[in-house]
């Protein structure tokens, strides 16, 4: 299957070992996309490597970004200020509601249902329009900088993200009413894919895949980083661990995120939006390790410096890459028509997966 | 169209700025007004200013219970125990490595294996650092484990402790040539298999590429 196959969400080719319609055996071949993203960051300044990151997962560009950024400011021994840290929350929590609109639609398609797609674009528009208003682009946006942000906040942004925010509940409202009790929704998802809590924790999933499995875990929570520790909010999580559960887990993440947001616009702190740091970055030589949850995981940065103004070396742990791992043991007896919704349900990206 | 922020060059003395970047072969913008921060009555900041000028010990010997029952159980295996930023890492010996994961896993509750990596030190006598990074679930900690290995040498694979090794080390084996023993598929996984060369090591050049394979599968002299 594939690697130009509609359902793979880019370049993933699977090779299914079949007895009749029934998968028993499974080999994901990948690299499609391989673009030596990390050996290009040892060529790179800093500042120069943070454009790169927003081309991994690039239906996700503000997450990566955050991460890169609170990384290299971990490396560098600064915070940044925390006027700069609540905006940075805002447009990632909008960024993760954008990534998994568009999991939605283009999950939801391939199963069959069409109508979700439309309604998820035209709210993921709205969202795209903040980011194009505060940044000047919409999906590659290198909206942060290290130590803080180029940009102060647009005149209307807390207005527009509360309007979007208002009308979100009841569009959330609507995509339930098409999906959660659909019998053939229902019969595509519900037993399809089920990876139990051991196995989870054990292949090393992370993100809604790991938390559909009954594993109450967020980075956000556990290890709070950007502005995350002033709000309040609920992790979702599901009991069996099927992509039923996985559609719920999202669908709950997404009610989270837009009351984070709403917590977050109420108060904005004033003040500078950038640390102090120098033009020229040379943070001392050593190493950190800094992980925050994006839309679709643990994302990883694992960075080393030799004291110089190029970093020695830049890990980037995809959560992509590694959920995909799961992919095996949850297609295994399943049919080949499920094999789209497995691929669906895991919410890959390719850019991130091959890098 | 990096940054450049509203903020004036503060003429008179730099605000506690490396004065060093000036005479560094910096590949990067003219380093002569190296100074980016806000002038003088910069607004309360809470944190301490960025570079601390007389060279900081930033990585310090680490000896806490987790550090005591590891070297009472694996004695000599532990090489070494250190702190770099509040993050605990621990150095062991090559050959006791997946001895050493397990017990980390069964003892000490580090569940989830978020990045199994590689580092490439071509000066050192052993080029290669295995880096695991561990969580645990119970704890909310992490822990980084690194073991040495010399070109050539195998590392035992983890991939029977975390099944998520099996492509981390297969990602370690494509990018530097670092060999897992016992690791049930050790393929490349990103690159070609018939691909020649390690990309991530120090000595394979940033535009350098396999160029037999670029021809022979692609049609053309150079990828670039």
């Amino acid at each position: 299957m594939g690697p130009q196959h509609p359902s793979t969400h880019g370049v993933l080719r699977v090779k299914l070992k079949l007895d009749g319609e029934r998968v028993i055996g499974s080999e994901c071949m990948i690299g499609y996309l391989h673009r030596g993203v990390e050996k290009i960051a040892e060529h790179r300044s800093y500042q120069q490597f943070a454009p790169y990151v927003d081309r991994m997962d690039y239906v996700a560009a503000v997450s990566n970004g955050l991460g890169y950024c609170e990384a290299i400011e971990k490396l560098l021994m600064v915070e940044a200020p925390p006027r700069a840290r609540v905006i940075r929350t805002i447009l990632t929590e909008l960024q993760r509601i954008a990534s998994h609109l568009l999991w939605l639609g283009t999950h939801a398609l391939d199963i069959g249902a069409l109508t979700p797609l439309f309604y998820c674009f035209r709210e993921r528009e709205e969202i795209l329009k903040i980011f194009e208003k505060y940044c000047g682009a919409r999906l590659t946006t290198h909206a942060f900088r290290i130590g803080g942000l180029q940009y102060e906040a647009y005149d209307t942004l807390e207005k527009d993200v509360e309007r979007f925010c208002k009308a979100f509940e009841s569009r959330i409202g609507d995509y339930e009413e098409l999906l959660t009790q659909n019998r053939i929704w229902l019969g595509r998802t519900k037993g399809v894919g089920i990876l139990k809590a051991a196995d989870a924790i054990a292949i090393g999933a992370t993100g809604p895949v790991l938390r559909a499995s009954g594993v109450k875990w967020d980075i956000r929570k556990a290890m709070p980083y950007a502005a995350y520790d002033q709000y309040k909010f609920e992790i979702p999580v599901g009991t069996t661990g099927d992509t039923y559960d996985r559609y719920l887990v999202r669908m709950e993440e997404m009610r989270q995120s837009r009351l984070i947001c709403l917590q977050a616009i109420e108060n904005i702190p004033a003040g500078p939006i950038m640390a102090k740091v120098g033009k020229v970055l040379k943070p001392p030589p050593g190493e950190v390790y800094h992980a925050i949850e994006a839309p679709k995981g643990e994302l990883g940065y694992y960075v080393i410096s030799d004291g110089t103004v190029q970093p020695y070396r830049v890990r980037i742990r995809p959560p992509s890459f590694v959920n995909l791992q799961a992919f095996d043991q949850m297609a295994r007896g399943h049919l080949v028509a499920d094999v789209v919704a497995i691929i669906g349900t895991l919410d890959i990206v390719l850019g991130e997966v091959d890098r | 169209m990096a940054d450049e922020p509203k903020e004036q060059q503060p003429s008179g003395m730099p605000a506690g700025d490396k004065p060093a970047s000036s005479a560094a072969p910096a590949s990067t913008p003219p380093a002569k007004p190296a100074v980016a921060s806000p002038p003088g009555a910069a607004p309360p900041k809470p944190a301490a200013p960025p570079p601390p000028k007389p060279p900081v010990q930033l990585q310090t010997p680490l000896n806490n219970e987790l550090v005591g029952r590891v070297r009472a159980k694996f004695g000599g295996a532990l090489v070494e125990a250190i702190e770099d930023r509040k993050q605990a890492i621990l150095a062991v010996e090559r050959g006791r490595l997946a001895e050493i994961a397990l017990y980390l896993r069964d003892e000490e509750k580090f569940d989830l294996l978020s990045d199994l990596t590689a580092v490439d030190w071509p000066k050192r006598e052993k080029r290669f650092d295995v880096v695991l990074n561990l969580y645990s679930f119970a704890k909310n900690e992490r822990l980084r484990v690194k073991a040495h290995a010399g070109d050539g040498e195998e590392v035992p694979s983890v991939a029977g402790v975390w099944p998520t090794a099996n492509w981390l080390e297969r990602e370690a084996f494509d990018m530097f040539g670092i060999v897992f023993a016992g690791h049930p598929n050790l393929a490349r996984i990103l690159l070609p298999d018939e691909w020649q060369g390690y990309p991530l090591r120090k000595d394979y050049d940033i535009i350098e590429q396999d160029t037999g394979w670029v021809k022979e599968n692609l049609g053309i002299e150079s990828g670039q």
